[in-house]
């Protein structure tokens, strides 16, 4: 058996050890490409495959975890690989998704106080890291480029790394995307709930730790709880899932302290929407589509 | 009732792992050294997925408040019960009131140590196993402290087991210096350049002190990747990718400066190029591995893989047959 296994739509798949299949649908960042590995990986799903413990999608590429004690993973490549070719004739462009709206200080002085202490590690030493993602992607200030990210929605592409994260990608033309290296060498410290930004994508770390993106600010409220469940998290420790929208709503320190104290007494409700996100509607009109999609906030 | 008069380097509660929520971000955790925890739940007559203790070079000091019959595998080691030295790989009865006390480990990193019945923690998605990095499972989802208290579960059908019915030699995990990790290629293996493949399965990687629950970082030559046009959305350096998942096991080379390794806590995705996974069984191996030990990687088929795998597995129905034999 070859290290790799061509399927009839492009993707190539490998074995990941014994215990994982590893299938690229693409190389190069780009919303089909992710909508279709949500197709995919919805098909892998209803299959229910004898042995197959976890399903991975990711940006353009999903992996499979099989469990090698019940199911033989040689046995589960051929059902990938029939899954792909009754996949290749339809194009899925439309999803099930939410819309969830994120209260977020941007420039909070927490996420300062780390990157500060973290300079040596930047690109820029002498800049803010919001002042560096500003002026590398053509704005004059610091609140032009917070307007750029923060008036559109942003799509979770890619829910890993840890639970709770995801990396989401804004829904703009792609003249308009931002982008930003990591830092030189990752951070030891983030603050827990800070919105961080790296390439193309933007995520709320869950838990304070290590990390390499960008610091824009803090969002009021959590993206994963386990300890004292409260609203969506009584079902789910984890809020995000791959296809959710995100909308992040610059908001001031007074109503961050406010949205903090619900948060910490279990009140808060989180603004979720529910809405079908058509990838061809946000070709034709990238500026008009998403604006309706924030209306179906509640 | 066990009392944590001394916690140890790092030690955690752990099981066989946690299924199911890969996708969302959570990695397997669970033993490190998936044969050694085995066997010890074996010698005390629990079911496979018994949460025992795993320690780091160092183990706790525990008191015992009630009866128990235990035993210790993995790592060597030093071990007192009430001061005395008791064996390794062997079921051991503890009295109520007793203190065991572990030594720093002499060869390999990670002691075992299971009780009858199993640790008992809440469950949490699935499994007793704790996940630090989120502060999941286990107990309190952390490493333990001094005063913690452990609570045993008590199994209403034990299955009896003698004391000081021992492992034979050839059955027990023997650390080693060097050793011989098989990997199977794969992933974004074709990203690097031939030089850098023959190199990653000719040369010799050093532990660096860098290696835990989360990844080992190895040190050796320089791996270099094919030169290509970065796809949109990967960064600038050559052993860049769009974010992908990472299998567990599995190993890259960020920059192709050093080489690491995933392990059970590591983080389920990222954006360097993954080039081969190590197999299943030679996890096991590496998480008795240390600072500056090292390996050399050789590269082996998907189905030596599952036949060094089911080898394992039936290693183990040998020593449960062994075991209860002697029961």
């Amino acid at each position: 058996m070859s290290t790799y296994t061509q399927f009839v739509d492009g993707s190539q798949a490998s074995f990941g050890g014994d215990e994982f299949i590893f299938v690229e649908v693409a190389t190069d960042m780009d919303l089909e490409a992710t909508l279709r590995v949500i197709a995919l990986t919805d098909a892998v799903s209803s299959a229910e495959i004898s042995g197959v413990t976890d399903i991975c999608p990711a940006h353009v590429s999903y992996m499979v975890r099989i469990d090698p004690d019940i199911r033989d993973p040689r046995e589960v490549l051929p059902i990938l690989e029939e899954i792909h070719e009754r996949k290749a004739q339809e194009s899925k462009l439309v999803i099930e998704s939410r819309i969830i709206e994120m209260p977020i200080l941007y420039q909070d002085p927490w996420s300062h106080d780390v990157l500060m202490r973290f300079r040596d590690r930047h690109q820029d030493p002498n800049a803010s890291d919001l002042e560096y993602c500003a002026r590398i992607n053509g704005f004059a200030s610091v609140d032009e480029f917070i307007s750029a990210h923060s008036s559109r929605l942003h799509i979770a592409t890619f829910v890993a790394f840890m639970p709770g994260n995801a990396e989401c990608y804004q829904l703009v033309p792609k003249d308009l995307q931002l982008e930003a290296p990591k830092y030189v060498r990752p951070r030891t410290d983030t603050p827990d709930r800070a919105l961080g930004f790296g390439g193309a994508f933007s995520t709320i770390y869950p838990v304070q730790g290590a990390g390499g993106f960008q610091l824009l600010g803090r969002c009021a409220v959590p993206v994963y709880e386990a300890k004292q469940p409260f609203g969506p998290f009584e079902t789910n420790a984890v809020l995000p899932k791959g296809g959710d929208i995100f909308k992040y709503r610059p908001i001031d320190m007074g109503e961050y302290e406010e949205i903090r104290q619900q948060v910490e007494a279990g009140t808060y409700k989180y603004r979720i929407g529910v809405l079908e996100f058509d990838l061809s509607r946000f070709r034709e009109d990238p500026i008009g589509y998403p604006l309706t999609l924030a209306e179906a906030l509640p | 009732m066990i009392t944590v008069v001394q916690p140890g380097l790092y030690t955690t509660v752990q099981d066989r792992g946690r299924f199911g929520f890969y996708g969302v971000g959570f990695p397997p955790s669970g033993s490190m050294d998936q044969y050694s925890s085995a066997v010890a739940n074996i010698l005390v007559g629990n079911n496979p997925d018994a949460a025992v203790l795993e320690t780091t070079f160092l183990g706790p000091t525990l008191e015992f408040e009630q009866d128990a019959n235990v035993a210790l595998t993995g790592a060597s080691v030093d071990i007192t019960l009430d001061g005395i030295s008791i064996p390794l790989w062997t079921s051991v009865s503890v009295k109520k009131g007793q203190v065991l006390a572990f030594g720093g480990a002499i060869a390999g990193v990670r002691n075992y140590l299971a009780i009858t019945g199993g640790i008992n923690v809440k469950p949490m998605m699935g499994s007793r196993s704790t996940y630090v990095a989120s502060h999941l499972g286990g107990y309190e989802g952390r490493v333990l402290k001094p005063g913690d208290r452990l609570e045993i579960l008590q199994d209403s059908e034990p299955k009896e087991v003698r004391v000081g019915c021992e492992i034979p030699e050839d059955l027990r995990v023997t650390p080693r210096a060097h050793q011989e990790i098989r990997i199977v290629s794969g992933l974004c293996h074709y990203l690097l350049d031939p030089q850098s493949q023959e190199l990653l399965i000719s040369k010799p990687f050093t532990i660096s002190t860098e290696a835990n629950r989360t990844g080992y970082r190895l040190k050796g030559d320089q791996l270099s990747f094919v030169e290509r046009r970065q796809p949109f959305g990967a960064g600038s350096d050559p052993s860049n990718v769009v974010n992908l998942g990472y299998p567990v096991g599995s190993l890259q080379a960020p920059s192709g400066l050093e080489l690491i390794c995933l392990m059970r806590d590591a983080v389920t995705g990222g954006g360097y190029a993954t080039l081969a996974t190590v197999i299943s069984v030679d996890l096991d191996i590496l998480s008795q591995m240390k600072f500056p030990e090292t390996v050399s990687f050789e590269s082996v088929s998907l189905e030596t893989a599952l036949q060094l795998r089911s080898e394992r597995a039936q290693r183990l129905r040998n020593i449960a047959e062994l075991v209860n034999s002697i029961a």
